[in-house]
């Protein structure tokens, strides 16, 4: 590696450090993101404090998950800026990835793997130390409970189960942000009430979640909401503030107003 | 290289849980070889032959007997003139008929001239081509004992000598041909059948969300079936040594080394069929109808190419496999070395790289 590099590097690090100290893990401006002549994403801008639940809400075909994927690095940005842990989204895509974790609507764990290999192969694959992959396993396991069902192949899990792993899974490398698309989607309240304990246990340990979903329950969970119309940012404030900006009692009621507005149809 | 190793641990576990896959990939083939060496054979063995013996000589029976007693022919029907041949033939049974003329024996005994009439089957041309190459070889084998000295009583016209494979054992054709379809539906296949699975399933987007190299997941997944095909390599060859005598005339570390390189282009082209594929289905029907069977009936494997149309000539010159079986058939049974294949063995490398440039390019072009 070249005197240069480091030095770009080293530079890059501060950077990130600086935009971490100043509180934001994600910062948005103008973000697009065009397929031919369909704009899927269109001119969002927002910000995302440290240690923040930021629920990103919208209808099918709103555009959250291509939203998702730029910040992630899976897409690359038609127009427009972002910063995420620090790093450009434009660029440095390997470097978001480093220090992110993901967990996308279609399971993501393999089902022919036991649960441990499963966990070992994330763990191989973030780079996670050798020596640190045995305690943070048991640790992770013993958090959920699962420590019998250590060698038990994925696909015998029932659903409920296999998402609170592949969650767990994707904070195992202790990751500051978070991206969670629609992870409770087909589960019963019950677990998704545990599941929300594991989000919430996580932002105690000072991870940052980024969270998609279509509960309006699990939406007052969140700090922080934006609505998503048509590729647009209709409205982003507390749930509190949102409720009582339409005068409802609900989420679900702030939901139905702000996306009767979508002139999209479903995806 | 953590990585990577991760990566093919995963894949290994993929495959050997899979257990109806490893059957098959196991099982298909020592079956193919089984099929192909016993039951689609060229070779000849108990035809039925029927005989009209007009001469009823002493040499006329040596002739017959001579006939009956190789591994080749039965002689099961025997006419009393050749008239009743239409009826012997519509049965289907009787192959061929051998007539021997009234003065079989005088002409002989005065050393003249002689000739016996085969009639053949004709509607399945190759078979019946060596039914007739065989019964003239005896006949003419008969005529030199007959009279070892001399000009041979029965006349023939040329003589022909069978280079490489004296016998004519489709044996020793076919094994290079199942080396190349087995080694082609276990690489190409089932790489790109892997890999758009992952695609399908969403795990593919949760490796590429890690930071890890999507060329690292790609070649981790040829690797198990790398080791496959060697595993099955071995298989095919030691059967065909140990069960059909084929032998490996020429140099047996060339014959490896062109292998490899053929299961390197198969693995490269099932990476780049996987890039063009959406689903699972898509990258199958691609191997089996676009790949698979222009293999079986074009490659030279079951028909020789010099007598397809020109069209369909071209098309075998895209063949991976054709070029694999023709060095196959140079190496094991000419007995030739790298001098005779260097061409063909230029043609699979340049294969293999423009499949790997291509999907490289398709690869780049998805993540976008």
């Amino acid at each position: 590696m070249g005197i240069k590099s480091i030095k770009q590097r080293l530079l890059r690090e501060r950077k990130a450090i600086q935009a971490v100290n100043d509180g934001y893990v994600i910062q948005v401006n103008d973000l697009t993101k065009k397929f031919g002549d369909f704009t899927a994403v269109d001119h969002i801008s927002f910000e995302v404090r440290k240690g923040e639940i930021f629920g990103f809400l919208g209808a099918n075909g709103a555009g959250k998950t291509t939203a998702i994927r730029m910040l992630c690095g899976l897409h690359r940005p038609t127009s427009g800026s972002g910063m995420v842990a620090g790093f450009n989204i434009c660029n440095q895509q390997e470097d978001i990835k480093r220090n992110i974790g993901y967990m996308s609507q279609k399971f993501s764990l393999y089902n022919d793997l036991r649960v441990w290999e499963n966990i070992r192969l994330f763990a191989g694959i973030y780079g996670v130390n050798e020596n640190l992959i045995a305690p943070k396993t048991d640790a992770l396991l013993s958090r959920l409970g699962f420590m019998s069902e250590r060698n038990t192949m994925v696909r015998e899990l029932p659903l409920g189960w296999k998402q609170k792993l592949a969650f767990s899974v994707a904070i195992l490398h202790d990751p500051r942000i978070v991206f969670l698309d629609e992870p409770t989607g087909g589960v019963d309240p019950l677990t998704r009430r545990q599941f929300w304990e594991l989000i919430y246990e996580a932002v105690s340990r000072g991870i940052t979640v980024f969270v998609t979903t279509h509960y309006m329950d699990e939406a007052e969970y969140c700090n922080r909401v934006s609505m998503m119309v048509d590729g647009r940012i209709e409205m982003l404030d507390t749930p509190r503030n949102l409720r009582s900006h339409f005068g409802v009692e609900s989420m679900e009621e702030v939901f139905t107003r702000i996306a009767r507005k979508a002139t999209r149809n479903d995806d | 290289m953590k990585q990577f190793l991760a990566f093919v641990e995963k894949e290994f576990y993929h495959i050997f849980r899979d257990k109806a896959t490893m059957l098959i990939i196991l099982l298909m083939p020592i079956v193919q070889v089984l099929i192909f060496g016993f039951a689609i054979t060229t070779d000849i063995r108990d035809t039925e032959v029927a005989v009209c013996d007009l001469s009823q000589s002493m040499e006329s029976r040596e002739l017959i007997e001579k006939i009956q007693a190789g591994e080749y022919f039965n002689v099961s029907e025997r006419l009393l003139s050749p008239q009743e041949a239409d009826n012997v033939f519509r049965k289907g049974k009787v192959k061929s008929l051998i007539v021997i003329p009234e003065d079989f024996s005088n002409r002989i005994a005065l050393n003249e001239n002689t000739a016996i009439q085969i009639i053949t089957d004709g509607s399945n041309p190759n078979e019946a081509n060596i039914i007739t190459g065989y019964l003239q070889t005896i006949t003419a084998q008969f005529a030199a004992e007959q009279h070892p000295a001399m000009q041979p009583p029965i006349s023939f016209s040329a003589e022909t000598r069978m280079l490489y494979n004296p016998l004519l054992k489709s044996a020793f054709t076919f094994v290079p041909g199942v080396i190349g379809l087995v080694l082609m539906l276990i690489c190409t296949l089932m790489t790109s059948v892997s890999i758009v699975r992952e695609r399908e399933h969403g795990t593919m987007e949760a490796l590429l969300v890690a930071p890890s190299k999507p060329l690292y997941l790609i070649f981790a997944k040829t690797v198990p079936y790398f080791v496959i095909s060697l595993f099955n390599l071995a298989v095919i060859i030691l059967l065909s040594i140990f069960a059909f005598d084929v032998p490996i005339r020429g140099s047996f570390m060339l014959f490896i080394g062109t292998s490899i390189t053929y299961i390197f282009t198969s693995l490269c082209l099932g990476i780049f069929i996987s890039t063009v594929s959406k689903t699972q289905q898509i990258a199958m029907i691609i191997s089996l109808m676009g790949l698979m069977l222009p293999t079986v009936l074009l490659s030279g494997l079951m028909f020789p190419i010099e007598s397809m149309p020109v069209v369909l000539q071209g098309i075998s010159y895209l063949l991976p496999a054709r070029w694999f079986i023709d060095m196959g058939r140079i190496i094991m049974i000419k007995g030739l070395g790298f001098h005779y294949i260097w061409i063909q063995w230029a043609v699979l490398t340049g294969m293999a790289g423009i499949f790997l440039a291509l999907s490289v390019r398709g690869f780049k072009v998805r993540l976008d």
